[in-house]
């Protein structure tokens, strides 16, 4: 990998960026749900592993949260960009040897940003708890060079129309890096008060809404069509999908505000365009689930087809809860409680990694022209990660109701957190079973990269799936 | 790109995402702009300083260059008995805070009493001031830097004050943020149900000038906006932070012994191992009292702590 650091970009062989930040987010993932779960065992047992400073809950919590976002999701994302962008234009990654600078400043960056924070030297605001030193060194190093990458390609395409994940691409590359700028101006300006409280939330929102989501949702665009043969079912509703993300995900930053005093115009505002996401949420799942028409065997048979659409069909409830938990009727009960837990979890464990899973799995293969190592491995890895996040999702649902209960009955708080105990430790079984699975997972690519039957010219590698 | 409709996309997409953050952004900066610092605001960006989250005066967040909130008998230059009164010490080179950086902060009537009764722009980092927070007649709150007006000195009042009435509550709220108390401790009752337990809800006024606000989005325990005014004990917190199972025997709370330092209150080293191995004893049942909690050094972190939990009243 070195080599290419140097190397003229003509010699470097198409797909080498792609497999190294697949690689890459494969390593993080299975870091940062082994962070996961061992901070869910402090919170079923809180003496496992007691007074020392740099493995405490509180020291621990945000390098597990930004381990997965910055290092799984963002850098799987990075992965399918680098190699879904150019076989939709028809055409190579626009640099390679850009591409492998990125990978190589992307993990030294996120590695210096969770040792800050490891050792405590945080901005104290939640999701953008990095230091204003490591925000600008993301945007620089990281988000502006993944964007040229993807927009020069864009550009240089050999097809005329754009297809819908290659706008989804082009349009969050650009986003992120807004997103991220205008979400640290507190930090970058040292802005105060209720500015900071609101701004930190602005960006929490947007990193979601606009980056991991529609990522996620145009991976999905590409993968089922690509798998199953099928053409998308309509161009019209991604459309529909790609306006109403930007106009409608973009706007109820303040939802996560609401107990807090902002302008009560602003929070109502929020609150309906928060509803709204279901405009996106339906055009998604519907286009995607209406693409599978007659190859629904392939749900059962085919591991990337069977992660992309329990993904697709995990949408449903996160989207409904999105909808509907940010609204004064119900956010007053849950708001702060396990059930949001549950929820963020729904959206980057369950709806958004499956959705990326499947394009690692299928890039890897692709590029690498390898078949998978073995296919029990990869349905013990999809059958770990579904029992195990869903155990999660569960247990901490029923913790955030009995928080919410606690909560309006005014219970003592001591009494919440006998009754949540259970929860707790299930929630750790959970979390444990995922990072088994990613485990299983990386070994599977790795022997996949090394002893993999080699894929003929001209064949998919799902098409061998069952052939010796 | 020479394919008119992405011409078209490419300026609808800029309409939608300046359009968005013209409601989301720059409208509520026109609303947030207005809103007056209360009391409460005063009090705490003067305590807190300002900024309890990563800086380059305190990049490892260990507290360096924090403010000393004081409580004074007597009057620092005179020595004559005075009514209680609360200061606020920033020592020579301790950065001032937003407000009285930038007055604008205060908002209204406190930015305009401030400057002109309470005179904070004569404040001087490269000097050190004591600030106070009044009330005029009309009990409308303002900022006064004690050190122009009455020649109050930093080091007098912490002199006049003595360490048993010197709070160190912002090198505290560093602590707050750098252990991830916030993880669990909520800085924000809710509007809705919380005001019989955790107290009342912060006004709209109540942050200008806080950095960072802390306010915590996933509740895992009790909110602390008001703690210090539901428990004032010292010796409860102590041995609450030491081992919080002493105090609370359900409680998930981590142990923040290693707080303590090296040293106990009277130099001598504290054993760790051997605490932990009589409390493991005790709860074994092997024991009948716990092992005793060793009191805390003046300038331990711990202290910093405890400093800041009672002063959120």
């Amino acid at each position: 990998m070195l080599k290419y650091l140097m190397a003229k970009n003509e010699d470097i062989p198409s797909g080498s960026a792609a497999v190294y930040f697949g690689f890459s987010a494969i390593t993080w993932f299975v870091i940062g749900t082994g962070l996961g779960a061992f901070n869910a065992a402090k919170l079923a047992f809180p003496d496992f592993v007691t007074g020392l400073e740099f493995l405490s809950f509180g020291h621990m919590r945000q390098v597990h949260v930004h381990a997965v976002i910055f290092g799984w999701i963002s850098q799987a994302f990075a992965m399918a960009m680098m190699y879904i962008t150019p076989a939709l234009g028809n055409t190579k990654l626009w640099s390679e040897k850009l591409g492998i600078w990125n990978v190589i400043l992307w993990n030294i960056g996120l590695s210096l940003g969770l040792t800050v924070l490891w050792f405590g030297m945080t901005s104290g605001r939640e999701y953008s708890d990095f230091p204003w030193f490591i925000d600008l060194y993301i945007a620089t190093f990281i988000f502006i060079p993944l964007g040229i990458n993807v927009w020069m390609t864009i550009i240089n395409r050999r097809t005329q129309g754009i297809y819908t994940t290659n706008w989804f691409f082009a349009a969050a590359t650009f986003m992120v890096i807004i997103v991220f700028i205008v979400g640290n101006l507190p930090e970058f300006f040292h802005l105060t008060g209720l500015t900071e409280a609101y701004l930190t939330w602005w960006f929490a929102h947007n990193v979601l809404g606009l980056w991991i989501t529609p990522v996620a949702a145009a991976i999905a665009y590409y993968t089922i069509p690509k798998v199953t043969g099928n053409p998308l079912y309509s161009h019209r509703i991604g459309h529909l999908h790609f306006w109403s993300v930007v106009v409608f995900y973009s706007t109820p930053a303040a939802h996560h505000l609401m107990s807090a005093p902002l302008p009560e115009w602003l929070k109502s505002f929020a609150s309906v365009e928060g509803v709204l996401i279901l405009v996106p949420a339906i055009a998604f799942v519907s286009n995607i689930l209406l693409t599978m028409q007659g190859k629904w065997n392939m749900f059962v048979e085919n591991l990337e087809v069977r992660f992309t659409v329990t993904g697709c069909l995990m949408a449903i409830p996160l989207n409904m809860q999105g909808g509907f938990q940010q609204t004064r009727a119900i956010n007053w009960y849950i708001h702060g409680t396990g059930w949001i837990v549950a929820h963020a979890h729904l959206a980057l464990l369950g709806f958004s990694t499956f959705l990326e899973v499947a394009a690692v799995y299928l890039g890897l293969q692709t590029i690498l022209k390898r078949k998978l190592y073995s296919l029990t491995l990869g349905n013990i890895h999809f059958w770990l990660l579904l029992i195990g996040f869903t155990t999660y999702w569960v247990s901490m649902t029923i913790a955030g109701l009995i928080q919410g209960a606690g909560k309006i009955y005014e219970v003592p708080y001591i009494d919440v957190v006998i009754a949540e105990h259970p929860y707790m430790i299930a929630r750790w079984i959970g979390g444990s079973l995922v990072f088994t699975g990613n485990c299983f997972w990386l070994y599977n690519m790795w022997m996949t990269a090394r002893t993999g039957t080699v894929i003929p010219e001209g064949r998919m590698p799902h098409e061998l799936a069952y052939e010796r | 790109m020479n394919f008119r409709e992405y011409k078209i996309g490419s300026r609808f997409f800029a309409l939608a995402l300046g359009g968005s953050m013209t409601i989301t952004l720059l409208m509520p900066s026109f609303d947030i702009n207005h809103v007056n610092a209360t009391e409460v605001a005063m009090d705490k960006q003067l305590w807190a300083g300002a900024e309890s989250g990563f800086n380059l005066d305190d990049p490892f967040l260990l507290g360096w260059h924090k403010p000393l909130k004081v409580l004074l008998k007597a009057d620092p230059k005179t020595g004559q008995p005075m009514e209680p009164t609360y200061a606020y010490v920033y020592e020579k080179g301790t950065t001032l805070p937003g407000g009285i950086l930038h007055p604008d902060n205060l908002g209204g009537i406190a930015k305009q009493l401030s400057l002109e009764k309470g005179r904070i722009k004569e404040a001087d980092k490269n000097v050190g001031a004591v600030f106070l927070v009044k009330a005029d007649e009309q009990k409308r709150y303002y900022i006064e830097n004690a050190t122009a007006t009455m020649g109050w000195t930093p080091e007098a009042v912490e002199k006049t004050a003595g360490d048993a009435n010197t709070l160190h509550a912002a090198a505290g709220k560093t602590l707050f943020v750098r252990e991830g108390c916030w993880w669990c401790h909520t800085l924000l009752p809710e509007q809705t149900q919380d005001w019989q337990v955790f107290g009342a809800p912060p006004m709209l006024g109540d942050f200008n000038g806080e950095s960072p606000t802390a306010f915590g989005s996933d509740r895992k325990a009790p909110d602390l906006l008001h703690v210090g005014s539901r428990n004032a004990s010292k010796e409860w917190m102590m041995l609450h932070f030491f081992n919080p199972r002493l105090v609370q025997p359900h409680s998930i709370m981590p142990r923040f012994d290693y707080l303590w330092g090296p040293v106990d209150a009277n130099g001598k080293k504290i054993d760790f191992p051997k605490w932990r191995a009589e409390y493991n004893e005790y709860r074994e049942g092997k024991r009948v009292t716990p092992p005793e909690v060793p009191m805390y050094a003046r300038n331990s972190e711990i202290r910093n702590l405890i400093d800041f939990v009672l002063t959120l009243k």
